[in-house]
């Protein structure tokens, strides 16, 4: 095992799949010569060539409809957006292409594709740079969506989103790029559609992905700390989203938090809270609890965007409630 | 490049079973055996036979839902292709396709698209794979003079001339995005014109000419495939029926629709074979006779094919089936 950051996890996920395969390449805006709008891609342009590490125009819907293309003719293109907010101008090429080929055309045609884009807040970039948008795509059947929160989940993650026959979309979080953690020293994958449980408890089930999944770890230590024993359950995939964990969770704690950092209306959280009351609806002490995003568009004062985005002492109060 | 005197019968007769194909698939549609939209490709039909004669068989096709001639220009199975017409099992998409969704990727035909614009940003895609993987493709890819007022289409065409990508982008300009006639709805109404801002040679020539549009096509493909970058055709055309079934035609006077019914592709070129003494009037009533008699076998497979199985609901959505701790809800 090695200890590096969630950024390191990301690029050597990358490398390792660019030596691997030939066919793997990256294509987006500021990958090359720049070294990556978040530093992911740094070298990679002087390891592997401009065949390989492509700098494209700022043109969403060009990169993944292009990268989508190239995924039909038998490559496996790893397609960068910088933030998800932008993947809203590539949003009918994910929607109505990558998610629909393969479906709509009896198997014919596969679409083995990842589209990379950071998402969340955290860093004052206001209301159109700093949303969580994973619902929107999660929704979609045909697409699988994975939002890795660890630097060991990044890499696995990664490494079984290119190999994945399917269109992907990673969503990292700016925030987590410094953090670090242990990683295996080989070639090792995480895959895709498998829920983990990251802390154990037995008193209430935190259901988290993501960033939120640090600020879930970090309220059931302090909720420990008061007696509280809370079982985190990391979601890492959105679609297709593994429910066996939660619910087994859920049997034995017989409460649920949800955190997350999108809103709460139509958020991930309802559809995992309504998947518990539908599958262990006896096992229910108490009403879940959702512990959402304001409902607003991100404000850009630091004060502000704090409120915005529950913290783990959002998360102890709301566990106490529900317990107490 | 001159078309040698088989090509041209050769042509004329994909043209005839074009024309007759759709006349059945209007007559289906009618009965209520044809659901969703049907978009007739009548009258337009020599770009489509005349540009994919150009083609090699390795290369590829990209197309918009006006897909019906340019599936049957490549030699598609005209009657998996009704088939899918008429949703059954034995389409070529499984039935789940439809008449704007026509595929046979073993013949590089990668699709009829419905989102109108969206499938030029995936032939750029496709001929970035096939320069990347070395493969000497060329992707001719087939679009309306609707959709070059599209983002995608200007987002594809600087992306394609700044890569050399191997891309014929083909506009088939009826002058009628829906109801819609160029001059109102593009500013700069010649697509040949647009291609200059993104340095890509262009030319605008008669699309109702087969041997026109074969011989633009074939410059087009050979400049392609020599590594030079794309190439764009402005093929000026034009569609006897509406845009869809029941489109009811406010936009054009009945009086246009017959003036352009004079230069019928299909008559043009069967006075040609007549004037150069290739085929006389039998001949051509031989042909229609020959393709009358396919297109009803077509229509009596298609009509006969089953539906597709309630299991094919599912099937499809993934590359492969979730495991039970994926997606199980």
């Amino acid at each position: 095992m090695t200890l590096i950051t969630y950024r390191d996890a990301v690029r050597d996920a990358l490398r390792e799949e660019m030596h691997r395969d030939p066919r793997v390449f990256i294509m987006g805006e500021e990958v090359g010569v720049w070294g990556g709008s978040y530093a992911v891609t740094q070298n990679m342009l002087r390891e592997f060539g401009d065949k390989r590490v492509r700098d494209t125009p700022i043109a969403e819907g060009i990169i993944v409809g292009a990268g989508i293309g190239a995924a039909m003719g038998g490559l496996r293109p790893v397609c960068e957006l910088m933030t998800v907010n932008f993947g809203l101008l590539a949003s009918d090429m994910l929607i109505n292409h990558a998610a629909k080929l393969h479906y709509m055309f009896a198997g014919q045609v596969k679409v083995p594709l990842v589209v990379r884009a950071v998402g969340g807040s955290g860093r004052q970039l206001a209301a159109t740079h700093s949303q969580s948008l994973e619902v929107l795509f999660a929704y979609i059947p045909g697409l699988k969506v994975v939002m890795p929160a660890t630097p060991y989940d990044a890499k696995g993650l990664l490494k079984a989103a290119i190999r994945d026959d399917d269109p992907v979309l990673y969503i990292e979080h700016s925030l987590l790029y410094p953090i670090k953690g242990e990683v295996p020293t080989g070639d090792y994958l995480v895959p895709i559609g498998a829920s983990d449980i990251k802390r154990e408890g037995k008193d209430v089930t935190i259901i988290a992905w993501s960033r939120m999944v640090h600020v879930a770890l970090q309220a059931a230590e302090i909720l420990g700390r008061e007696g509280i024993s809370a079982e985190v359950v990391d979601l890492r995939t959105l679609r297709p989203l593994d429910m066996e964990p939660v619910i087994r969770s859920f049997m034995k704690t017989n409460h649920a938090i949800v955190v997350e950092e999108d809103w709460r209306t139509f958020g991930i959280g309802a559809e995992v809270a309504v998947q518990i009351y539908e599958q262990a609806f006896g096992y229910l002490d108490a009403p879940i609890v959702r512990c959402a995003g304001a409902e607003v568009p991100m404000p850009y004062a630091k004060n502000l965007e704090a409120l915005a985005v529950p913290t783990a002492g959002d998360v102890v109060r709301a566990a106490k409630e529900l317990i107490g | 490049m001159d078309l040698n005197q088989d090509r041209l019968v050769s042509m004329y007769r994909q043209m005839v079973l074009i024309r007759r194909f759709e006349e059945r698939a209007a007559d289906f549609y009618r009965e209520g055996k044809i659901g969703g939209f049907l978009h007739l490709y009548i009258g337009e039909e020599a770009v489509g036979v005349g540009a994919i004669a150009a083609l090699e068989p390795q290369d590829y096709i990209v197309t918009h839902y006006r897909d019906h001639g340019h599936a049957l220009a490549r030699g598609l199975d005209p009657k998996r292709l009704m088939a899918e017409l008429l949703g059954r099992a034995t389409g070529v998409s499984g039935g789940k396709g439809g008449s704007m969704h026509l595929a046979d990727v073993s013949k590089g035909f990668w699709g009829g698209y419905g989102i109108v614009g969206g499938h030029i940003a995936l032939a750029v895609g496709l001929a970035l794979s096939a320069q990347y993987l070395d493969e000497n493709r060329v992707v001719l890819c087939i679009f309306g003079e609707g959709s070059t007022n599209i983002g995608y289409f200007h987002e594809a065409l600087n992306l394609a001339s700044l890569w050399k990508l191997p891309v014929v982008f083909l506009c088939e300009n009826n002058l009628y995005g829906m109801g819609t006639a160029v001059e109102r709805a593009s500013a700069v109404p010649s697509v040949a014109a647009k291609a200059c801002a993104y340095n890509i040679p262009a030319t605008r020539i008669d699309g109702m000419n087969i041997s026109t549009v074969y011989e633009a096509a074939a410059l087009a493909v050979a400049h392609v495939r020599s590594g030079q970058g794309p190439y764009l055709i402005e093929a000026m055309c034009y569609r006897f029926p509406g845009h869809s079934m029941g489109d009811p035609e406010r936009y054009r006077s009945k009086d246009e629709v017959d003036r352009y019914r004079e230069q019928d592709p299909i008559l043009m070129l069967g006075k040609q074979l007549e004037s150069q003494g290739i085929l006389d009037e039998g001949g051509l009533e031989q042909i229609d006779h020959d393709v009358s008699k396919v297109i009803e076998a077509v229509a009596v497979f298609a009509d006969q094919s089953h539906a597709p199985a309630p299991e094919a609901l599912h099937e499809h959505v993934y590359a492969h089936p979730l495991n039970h701790r994926e997606g199980a809800a």
